[in-house]
């Protein structure tokens, strides 16, 4: 362990006080932070040398960016818990037997979600919940379902008090499905987010035209192309957290991401950006997530000692970390504008060029970069199209179009994202906030999603532009819970700040209408 | 060389234009005149008068050779050539041939289900519908007509053969009613809808309510009447489609936009009349 300044602990102490204070916060939100400031105060890692000046958080300068995981990570970002296996096992730890009808399989859950950790320190998966719960519906009428369904989301929505929470239904049509589509369409909560798996060739309409009409209620669910997912991380896959494809019974140790805005403005021209100052950042972040991958696996005790890793619901050899980048236009942008070339990401075939050019280069660095403890994904990270986070002023997040320029037809614009959402196994994706009269005609939007995903793209999310519950980035708020926030009222869950931070300095109320 | 034809414009992904996402293709010029028509630049042809040339505040229009020229990255659709036109009509339009247009249509494919052709009033082009409509159904696409249903149908079987449905505005059941609206009997709209029905391709029927100019009770059950011994009218969707002041014609906004109780009233008289499935919009 490295020694640090007084300096930085006085800085540290101020810091916590101003959280014991703060009027703002809940006292689980106080916890949480407090517990984030004595970390900060850690020197463990193993950091590459020069990273420094890269990761330090100065506004328009930096480069690499960890998602606040941490000096000393005590559990990997993303964990995704076997439900299944929970269901067939039970819990020796949590002292449960396997659940023998429907009442038993729902209150297991809540009792499992309270001991999975992750960055956010709540569940970022709660299960494929169509699946794991349609086996107990037998002999129980709708009413009586939907009835516990309801009261189950919405124990979830109070108690799970962060939306990087994530519930997938389908591909296959189940009654378990229908009705908590049903439940969320007349719920609209926050939390959990749901994705359908959908495959055309699986899913069947009526089932898929459940979960528009539920989308444009309540924000959600978005559409995963299956078919996609499938091919790349096989048939144990999930959703989770915002948008990322994982392995179910794994998980991701970290997530790092490049700004490539930043990385561009350090480069004199597009060959400079390309030649030196992009490689060497991407070496810098991917040695930066091989020290933290190293300290969870061979320093942190995670694997050896918790009761998820002890009892087989998670397995160390289906972990892989996320290599992230946002501002993807950003860069391009810029590039071309040190090159005195006009055009602009999202509006021109050179621009556009440019961007497949970049991401080309950082899949093969990717591809090249042997990652540690990555077996389950081929010995290398998986490539993220990271979100942003609230405090991101200027910077677009992973490969979209920036808002407020987004091309004037829909077409353009799927048409940009086909080009980019191939990258990501471990998630991407596009946000369209539609005019109601879409809702009157769900199969407009199916026929959308079943369109962009013959033509490559992965993960799309809809919501009606007026609803209450809306997605932010990746993640979904409700508009109500941030006007609160901005009175200066507490609120229950952590995403909420994060949203109106999004709201403030992302723009994320202004995408265009479609 | 293949004959050319006006088009007002095509939106790539329509959600209001029948099922699923089509592509719309709106052509120019319209065979009738209706007092509520909200989209009035669509009735008539250009005549290249020049009026809008030196109105058009972004040098979007020019003339040349006699012709009026269009630069449409230059528009920034304000509407004033269509304000300051003497005819109604509108200079922004592309003279495009069925291949042309479909080329256009061809880019949208795997969005799109269909292609809905409307106007003005598409009719009054089946040299271009039935090539349009060829090649679109060549490529899998479902295809509709939008259509006021003034032009016999059956004057057209190689446009039937390539339409899978038509969207039939009925304005109206009684003639002098129809008339006070569009100027124009409707007899023909009626032989239109029975011929559709008879041959399994009416879409859907549209009906736009005006409080004091239209007579929807009586329009919805004589449509009723007269449709019910060619086809099972439970099974035919039938929108009924408040009046809207926007892009109507200074001269007939006084007319009163209906609320919703008056369209829930005619949901139910609608519902009275046979009909199940009905829109209300």
């Amino acid at each position: 362990m490295r020694p640090i300044s007084m300096e930085r602990v006085e800085q540290t102490r101020q810091a916590i006080l101003d959280i014991i204070e703060s009027p703002v916060l809940t006292h689980e939100q106080k916890l949480t932070n407090l517990a984030n400031q004595a970390d900060s105060l850690m020197e463990v890692l193993a950091l590459p040398e020069g990273l420094e000046e890269y990761l330090d958080p100065v506004p328009g300068k930096q480069c690499i960016c960890d998602l606040f995981e941490g000096h000393a990570p005590m559990r990997p970002r993303y964990i995704i818990p076997d439900y299944d296996k929970f269901f067939a096992n039970g819990s020796e730890f949590l002292q449960l037997s396997p659940p023998t009808d429907f009442f038993e399989a729902i209150n297991d859950l809540l009792i499992l979600y309270k001991h999975v950790p992750s960055v956010t320190n709540y569940p970022v998966f709660v299960g494929a919940l169509d699946k794991l719960l349609d086996p107990f519906l037998q002999g129980m009428d709708d009413a009586t379902v939907k009835k516990h369904l309801k009261l189950f989301l919405t124990h979830i929505d109070r108690t799970v008090l962060d939306s990087f929470s994530h519930a997938d239904l389908g591909p296959e049509a189940t009654r378990a499905g229908r009705l908590l589509l049903e439940a969320e369409r007349e719920l609209e909560l926050a939390v959990p987010n749901f994705t359908l798996k959908y495959d055309p060739d699986i899913t069947p309409d009526d089932f898929a035209i459940e979960a528009v009409k539920t989308c444009l209620r309540s924000a959600k669910p978005s559409f995963a192309n299956h078919k996609m997912f499938r091919a790349e991380l096989g048939d144990d896959y999930v959703i989770a957290s915002c948008y990322n494809g994982l392995l179910c019974g794994g998980g991701s140790y970290t997530l790092c991401r490049l700004i490539l805005g930043n990385i561009a403005k350090r480069a004199e021209n597009i060959r400079d950006f390309r030649e030196n100052v992009l490689p060497k950042v991407m070496d810098l972040q991917a040695c930066y997530m091989d020290a933290r991958v190293k300290f969870i696996v061979e320093e942190s005790g995670f694997f050896e000692n918790h009761f998820l890793s002890r009892e087989g619901l998670i397995h160390r050899e289906r972990f892989t970390g996320m290599y992230g980048l946002v501002g993807l236009a950003d860069a391009v942008n810029i590039l071309l504008e040190k090159e005195g070339v006009d055009g602009r990401f999202g509006h021109s075939a050179q621009a556009d060029q440019l961007g497949v050019d970049i991401m080309e280069q950082i899949n093969a660095f990717n591809q090249a970069h042997p990652a540690p403890y990555c077996e389950a994904t081929g010995g290398h990270y998986l490539l993220h199209a990271q979100v942003g986070i609230a405090q991101d002023q200027g910077i677009t997040p992973g490969t979209r179009i920036p808002i407020g320029e987004e091309p004037d037809t829909l077409y353009d614009h799927l048409e940009n994202c086909s080009l980019f959402h191939k990258y990501f196994p471990s998630g991407t994706g596009d946000i369209f906030p539609m005019e109601m009269t879409a809702g009157k005609n769900p199969q407009y939007i199916l026929d959308i999603v079943k369109g962009a995903f013959q033509k490559d793209l992965r993960y799309l999310s809809f919501h009606d532009k007026d609803s209450d519950v809306i997605r932010i980035t990746g993640y979904l708020v409700k508009r109500s819970e941030i006007e609160k926030y901005q009175k200066g009222k507490r609120v229950l869950q952590n995403t909420t700040q994060l949203g109106a931070g999004a709201v403030r300095n992302g723009r994320v109320l202004e995408r265009k209408v479609r | 060389m293949p004959r050319k034809f006006p088009v007002n414009q095509i939106i790539p992904f329509s959600c209001v234009d029948g099922p699923g996402n089509r592509t719309a293709v709106f052509l120019q010029g319209c065979n009738i005149d209706c007092r509520y028509c909200h989209n009035p630049e669509t009735r008539n042809l250009c005549v290249h008068c020049g009026a809008c040339v030196e109105k058009c505040p972004a040098q979007a229009l020019y003339l040349q050779d006699g012709q009026i020229k269009f630069r449409p990255e230059a528009c920034v659709r304000c509407d004033t050539c269509i304000h300051v036109c003497p005819r109604g009509a509108s200079p922004r339009i592309r003279e495009m041939d069925a291949a042309e247009i479909f080329a256009e249509i061809r880019k949208y494919v795997p969005y799109i289900r269909g292609v809905t052709v409307s106007g003005g009033e598409c009719t009054l082009y089946p040299e271009l519908l039935a090539p349009l409509f060829t090649l679109c159904r060549e490529a899998g696409l479902h295809t509709l007509l939008d259509s006021n249903g003034m032009v016999p149908y059956a004057s057209m079987p190689e446009v039937m053969a390539v339409t899978d449905g038509v969207m039939l505005d009925i304005k109206a059941y009684d003639p002098a009613v129809h008339r006070r609206v569009t100027g124009a009997d409707n007899r023909q709209v009626l032989q239109n809808a029975a011929y559709l029905a008879d041959a399994g391709k009416l879409e859907e029927i549209r009906t736009v309510i005006v409080p004091g100019l239209t007579d929807d009770a009586a329009t919805i059950q004589g449509i009723a009447n007269f449709l019910r011994p060619h086809m099972d009218i439970a099974a035919l969707r039938y929108k009924l489609i408040a009046f809207r002041r926007n892009g109507v014609r200074e001269a007939y906004r006084h007319y009163p936009q209906p609320d919703s109780a008056h369209m829930e009233a005619l949901r139910q008289c609608a519902w009275r009349a046979g009909f199940r499935q009905i829109v209300v919009t």
